[in-house]
């Protein structure tokens, strides 16, 4: 017979703790899969933010290193600069990779770190309680834009797979969903190909998924999983925006 | 091993790579840019090493953290402002319980202050720096020999407590040059740390953090902390004594302001002045022991500090209400000469009818 469904073996069998609806139950599963069928769970290191993810290495039956606010990107150069034997992924919130820590993943990017982001894009801060991210949409109401992000007064939603994939250090960068099971597929085939950039040393790696919360955009996870495509998707346009191996050498 | 000239910057980089540093990770900041400069030419091509010229000294930090979680020996320099910066990722350090050496050649401020060397970062290397309950070590070297010989401590310390260890420097200690002996030969290859996070191989997985939602859990960690913090207090407190044997007046002083002191000290023995020194060596843990016992006979001590005055804290508080202290400072990067501590001292010894 035919296995339809399997454990993956580097996640742990703990109950998530994440909201109805949320995207990070997904994106640990696939990325968990990928580990395994990449077979990586022995050489592994995850680094995990503070945020509603901060507790990851409940979940990743990997070693992990929980690391201030934003400074993932440096933890992971610190780490693989150090001891380059070691597969290491950092998982990012919006605010931790496109507010605090900007200044680090511009860098760690720029300096082609062999290193893998994943980077979760839900256009609001979860844990804290739903206020404005650097991805909040437009007119999109949060607890710190009551009366909708007015751009002229908060600023725009920032692109940052867009802002990232010119940089000479990027290998690959693409940007995904986790709203249906074609999404969900691409999104892991988009982790799998991420790992693989940092296994052959082809610099850093991103893999951007817009995830659903419905709790902070006080949706229904239905409603919630249309609005990913209906709304966010039109600022944050799914797809690839930078593949080494796809491009013809400039020599 | 022969002795060479060196600035005192330059002396740290290589004191660190023979007490097996395989990571730098630093930002540009005068007066201890030599120490990044000798890093990026001595350390970022040797096997097995690491440099990276950092895109802030948060990023640096970071970077050290990084490297300590895999089980490098990590080191960052910085100077006062940078320091600042770097409190984040020192209070991360302890939390974690992870070794790292963070060498401050420290300037006058507040602000951007100046580049001229100052003292005036002692609360901060002492009480923690950052956010949450810890102490990190911290080494006050007077001198290049000591810098270097310092810096090789700083690295086993910080593996055998797992902590971070702080060199307090200055503008001038990093700066000047003296003849500089580096007493041990850099290792071939580290055995590495039991607790590294190297992948989960043959083994289970392994966590590093720092978040607890139980406050029960997380006063544990606190507790566990203090308890090896009291052990190091116990083993590792260090300082000097110069003539204290008869002294009747005892300057206390750290790092160049000590240096500063022993020549002003011995300017006011060639009169007659019965006056001694005691310098601290760690500033944490602080030598209160040290300064007890010196008050057995001794009343009178003149504290001297490039600052308004922070260390005299922990000499009152080491005297418990005993004695009587006195104080000199010069803050904001004035770098007061032997002579006119030397007057200091005598007035203050005529004054207190000590001749």
């Amino acid at each position: 017979m035919k296995k339809v469904y399997e454990h993956p073996k580097s996640l742990k069998r703990a109950v998530f703790h994440y909201c109805p609806g949320c995207g990070h139950s997904i994106a640990h599963r696939i990325t968990c899969e990928v580990i395994d069928e990449m077979d990586l769970q022995d050489k592994t290191l995850g680094i995990p933010p503070p945020g509603c993810s901060v507790f990851a290495y409940h979940y990743f039956d990997v070693d992990m290193a929980e690391c201030a606010h934003g400074r993932g990107a440096a933890v992971a150069t610190g780490a693989k600069r150090a001891f380059p034997d070691i597969v290491v992924f950092t998982y990012q919130g919006d605010g931790d990779l496109a507010a605090i820590g900007t200044a680090e993943t511009i860098h760690a990017a720029n300096r082609g770190e062999n290193t893998t982001t994943i980077f979760i894009n839900n256009a609001v801060y979860g844990m804290t309680g739903g206020q404005m991210a650097p991805t909040t949409l437009r007119g999109m109401k949060t607890t710190t834009t009551p009366y909708g992000r007015d751009h002229v007064i908060e600023g725009h939603p920032i692109r940052m797979s867009e802002m990232l994939a010119p940089l000479d250090g990027v290998a690959y960068i693409e940007r995904v969903a986790v709203n249906s099971p074609a999404n969900i597929r691409k999104a892991k085939k988009a982790i799998a190909k991420a790992f693989q950039m940092q296994l052959d040393k082809r610099g850093f790696s991103m893999v951007e998924i817009l995830s659903p919360c419905p709790t902070n955009w006080k949706m229904t996870p239905i409603q919630a999983w249309k609005w990913v495509d209906e709304e966010m998707t039109r600022i944050f346009p799914l797809g690839v925006y930078k593949d080494v191996t796809e491009q013809k050498s400039a020599d | 091993m022969t002795k060479v000239l060196m600035d005192g910057n330059s002396s740290i980089g290589e004191a660190a790579i023979r007490a097996g540093c395989q990571c730098y990770f630093g930002y540009p900041i005068t007066p201890q840019n030599e120490l990044t400069e000798y890093m990026a030419t001595h350390l970022s091509r040797r096997k097995g090493c690491a440099f990276v010229q950092a895109e802030s000294e948060l990023a640096a930090i970071n970077m050290v953290y990084g490297a300590s979680v895999v089980g490098a020996r990590a080191m960052t320099s910085s100077s006062s402002p940078g320091i600042s910066l770097k409190q984040e990722g020192i209070s991360y350090l302890a939390a974690c319980e992870l070794p790292a050496v963070i060498v401050n050649m420290s300037r006058g401020g507040p602000g951007l202050g100046s580049i001229a060397a100052a003292q005036s970062d002692y609360f901060q290397a002492t009480r923690g720096g950052g956010h949450g309950d810890y102490r990190t070590i911290v080494l006050a070297p007077s001198s290049v020999q000591e810098l270097a010989d310092l810096t090789m401590r700083a690295f086993d310390l910080a593996d055998k407590y797992k902590i971070p260890v702080i060199i307090l420097g200055d503008g001038v200690l990093g700066q000047m040059m003296e003849p500089v002996e580096f007493k041990r030969e850099a290792p071939a290859q580290l055995p590495v740390r039991e607790d590294a996070l190297r992948g989960a191989k043959g083994r289970p997985s392994r966590i590093r953090k720092t978040f607890t939602s139980n406050p029960a859990e997380l006063e544990e960690i606190n507790w566990s902390l203090f308890r090896r913090y009291g052990l190091i207090k116990k083993e590792e407190t260090t300082w000097e004594t110069f003539m204290t044997d008869d002294a009747r007046l005892v300057v206390v002083a750290f790092g160049i302001a000590a240096r500063i002191a022993k020549g002003a000290i011995r300017n006011v023995r060639a009169e007659g002045l019965k006056v001694g020194l005691l310098r601290p060596i760690t500033l944490w843990p602080f030598p209160d022991e040290a300064v007890k016992e010196v008050a057995k006979n001794v009343e009178h001590f003149l504290v001297f500090e490039m600052n308004m005055g922070q260390m005299i804290e922990d000499v009152q508080l080491s005297l418990e209400g005993k004695g009587e202290v006195s104080f000199y400072g010069r803050p904001g990067g004035v770098i007061p000469n032997p002579s006119e501590v030397a007057r200091v001292i005598s007035r203050l010894y005529y004054q207190k009818g000590l001749k």
